[in-house]
């Protein structure tokens, strides 16, 4: 009842003067829209940013399989051969923070077309996933392989700008068919440009098969067939190579399990290994959780014992996480400094008008005391008003801040995202600078005497 | 009802002590209708401020209905204006761009009583009958006459059933016939309702419809300290 009446009190002072309650209500109206506004805009480009970013890699993870080390000689990561498909299959899976995952098979061969040949610097046998792992997936002609093509091992390809140029002289590859150790491909798509990356690495150099094919066909053929290429340096080929010195020597790819251990848990015989497996998190801030279950993943898988060291090594791409993350918070930190100024002027603003409004109105406050309003009173009605006032102009300050942050996601096309965090905040400050710059003037009203202020013209 | 004793007031402007009143002391008993006249600069309006709780003695005892008040603090006098004193002034004093009523209803905000909404507004619009506005209840100041404006600002000042109405010049801005109108007003609300009223004024024709001049010069009383006089005019 009486908070009913202060507010009624407040309302009616403030419809007393509607000009004056307008203009008041400007700086917190234009204080408030800005903050919701630049939020909105700039959690947009923040979401850009780390789009770009997710494009350039940031997210992705590598899984190399771990060091062979025999008789005190260590071949270094990737000589082991552990990683296999399905456990690309599995991560996808079982690991909930992770969004996609490729296998990949390596060759380092030559390629022919016509009287032209090329060595390309990558040559993946992979699935169609990998595109959306490296955000590679609108394609510049044709289309991308399938699962389908996977699983037959089918013999076509995707290729970058830069085999087109040097292959075909930039005429459409699309139909044509290549040579890739004498296992004739067709050129099914092309990829979009993307340039070198941050190594100085052509990444349009690049020719993209199933895994199965570049496996079965051009890797397993180098066993037997000779080589095309003078170049052949890939782990792959070079573990082939051995067994083709030694015919009976038998790789051993897993820790050899005692009679004991074979006997408990049988282990299926993998055919076939992967040269490295490429996976990305769901968002730059998975990527911790990501290599957690990753690591956990495949130690349950490869059955390794709690003191055995992993036989794989996952890698995430710290620098550019590292940049991501401070350009992000940069970007927040600049918001909230726009944000803060716009209010302090609004605030200021308010104050302002307000203290002006308590001399115009020293007659009136001088005649509410003499019938009998304590200082209290006068306070608690000043700051009513004053928080009246920003909680009006914040909520026309958040309508107007929606309404102009639509206007330019939809005229200039920049990326906006709703934020509640940013209204709310709005709110809550708006209703705190309201108490905060509204109290000097209440508390000068409420300190007049009231013979003074009846006395004032 | 009142009661003052040697009541002193001095002002300090800087180095300077002012004395305003010199030792006022009075007498005014419940029912009564008393003038205080005196010339400008005589202490006149300081005294009424000490009558009308708004301002504190330097020195000396102010009895009102039966409490010693001279050493209240602001809070304090709020509430006792709020309740027992009502104020009547010379400029009337009603909030620009509000309507009569709601200019009637004002000093209910700030009253201690628990009054419905409802209450409020039938006391306010049976004070507004009484003065005879009946039907300006809806219009603001700006479209009311100053006889008008005045009977807005006295039945402001009885909304919250005072015992005691302190008149300061409530004619000084109105013409001889509308002033004759409020003073007969006031007589009546002094008979009928029995309240206190204290009629401050420079002016000997306004003066003379009260029961006891007091007359007050150089900031002591020359004359009617009482006790009141037997049988005064009725």
């Amino acid at each position: 009842m009486k908070s009913y009446g202060i507010l009624k009190t407040a309302s009616g002072a403030l419809r007393r003067n509607v000009m004056r309650t307008m203009l008041t209500m400007l700086g917190i109206v234009i204080g408030v829209a800005a903050v919701i506004t630049m939020m909105e805009i700039g959690k947009g480009a923040t979401m850009a940013i780390q789009r770009t970013m997710a494009s350039m890699g940031a997210n992705t993870l590598v899984i190399l399989p771990g060091a062979a080390n025999t008789g005190g000689i260590n071949y270094g990561v990737g000589s082991m051969m552990t990683l296999t498909p399905q456990d690309a299959d599995a991560i996808v899976k079982e690991c909930p923070a992770i969004g996609s995952v490729a296998p990949i098979v390596r060759a380092r061969t030559q390629l022919v077309y016509g009287n032209r040949n090329w060595v390309p610097t990558y040559i993946y046998g992979t699935t169609p996933s990998f595109l959306q792992v490296r955000d590679w997936t609108d394609m510049d002609q044709g289309e991308a392989f399938t699962e389908h093509d996977v699983r037959n091992s089918s013999k076509v390809c995707i290729i970058g700008q830069t085999i087109v140029r040097e292959l075909f002289g930039g005429q459409s590859p699309i139909g044509k068919e290549v040579r890739i150790r004498n296992v004739v491909f067709k050129v099914i798509g092309v990829l979009r440009k993307k340039g070198a990356n941050m190594m100085g690495m052509d990444q349009d150099d690049i020719l993209l098969a199933p895994w199965t094919t570049i496996k079965y066909r051009v890797v397993a053929s180098s066993l037997t067939a000779a080589n095309q290429s003078a170049t052949n340096t890939s782990v792959s080929t070079e573990v082939n190579t051995l067994s083709k010195i030694y015919p009976n020597l038998q790789q051993n790819l897993y820790p050899v399990p005692s009679a004991t251990e074979q006997a408990d848990v049988p282990q299926p015989i993998r055919f076939t290994n992967v040269d490295n497996i490429l996976t990305a998190a769901r968002s730059g801030s998975q990527i911790p959780s990501a290599i957690q279950q990753i690591t956990m993943l495949l130690r349950e898988r490869h059955r390794l014992h709690t003191t055995d060291p992993n036989d794989f090594n996952v890698r995430d791409m710290t620098e550019i996480t590292k940049a991501l993350t401070s350009t992000t918070e940069l970007i927040t930190k600049l918001l909230l400094c726009v944000a803060t100024i716009s209010l302090v002027v609004g605030g200021i603003g308010i104050m302002n008008i307000m203290l002006v409004s308590v001399t115009e109105r020293t007659h009136e406050i001088g005649l509410r005391m003499a019938v009998g309003a304590e200082p209290a009173d006068i306070l608690r009605q000043f700051l009513t008003e004053a928080v009246v006032l920003c909680l009006l102009g914040g909520t026309m300050g958040i309508v107007l801040g929606r309404g102009s942050s639509y206007i330019v996601s939809s005229v200039l096309h920049w990326p906006t995202a709703a934020s509640v965090g940013a209204i709310v905040a709005a709110v809550v400050v708006s209703a705190s600078v309201g108490v905060l710059f509204g109290f000097y003037p209440a508390w000068k009203a409420s300190r007049l005497d009231p013979i003074d202020a009846l006395r004032y013209e | 009802m009142i009661e003052l004793r040697d009541i002193h007031k001095t002002y300090h402007l800087g180095e300077v002590d002012l004395p305003v009143l010199k030792g006022v002391s009075l007498n005014i008993v419940h029912g009564e209708l008393v003038a205080l006249m005196g010339v400008s600069g005589s202490g006149k309006s300081t005294l009424m401020n000490i009558l009308g709780c708004l301002d504190h003695p330097t020195s000396g005892e102010y009895w009102l209905d039966g409490r010693e008040i001279s050493r209240l603090t602001a809070r304090e006098r709020a509430r006792l204006r709020n309740r027992i004193i009502g104020f009547v002034f010379q400029n009337y004093n009603l909030l620009p761009r509000t309507t009569a009523l709601e200019n009637v209803l004002m000093p209910l905000t700030y009253t201690k009583e628990n009054l419905s909404e409802h209450q409020k507004k039938e006391r306010a619009t049976q004070l507004l009958q009484k003065v005879g506005l009946a039907d300006r209840i809806n219009h603001q100041p700006s479209q009311l006459s100053g006889g008008e404006q005045q009977r807005v600002a006295i039945a402001r000042s009885l909304v919250n059933h005072p015992r005691v109405l302190l008149a300061d010049e409530p004619t000084g801005n109105l013409d001889s016939r509308t002033s004759e109108e409020l003073l007969q007003m006031f007589q009546q609300l002094n008979s009928a309702d029995g309240i206190t009223i204290i009629l401050v004024t420079h002016d000997p024709g306004v003066a003379q419809h009260a029961e006891r001049i007091i007359r007050i010069k150089d900031g002591l009383i020359e004359s009617g300290t009482g006790p009141p006089r037997p049988g005064g005019a009725a």
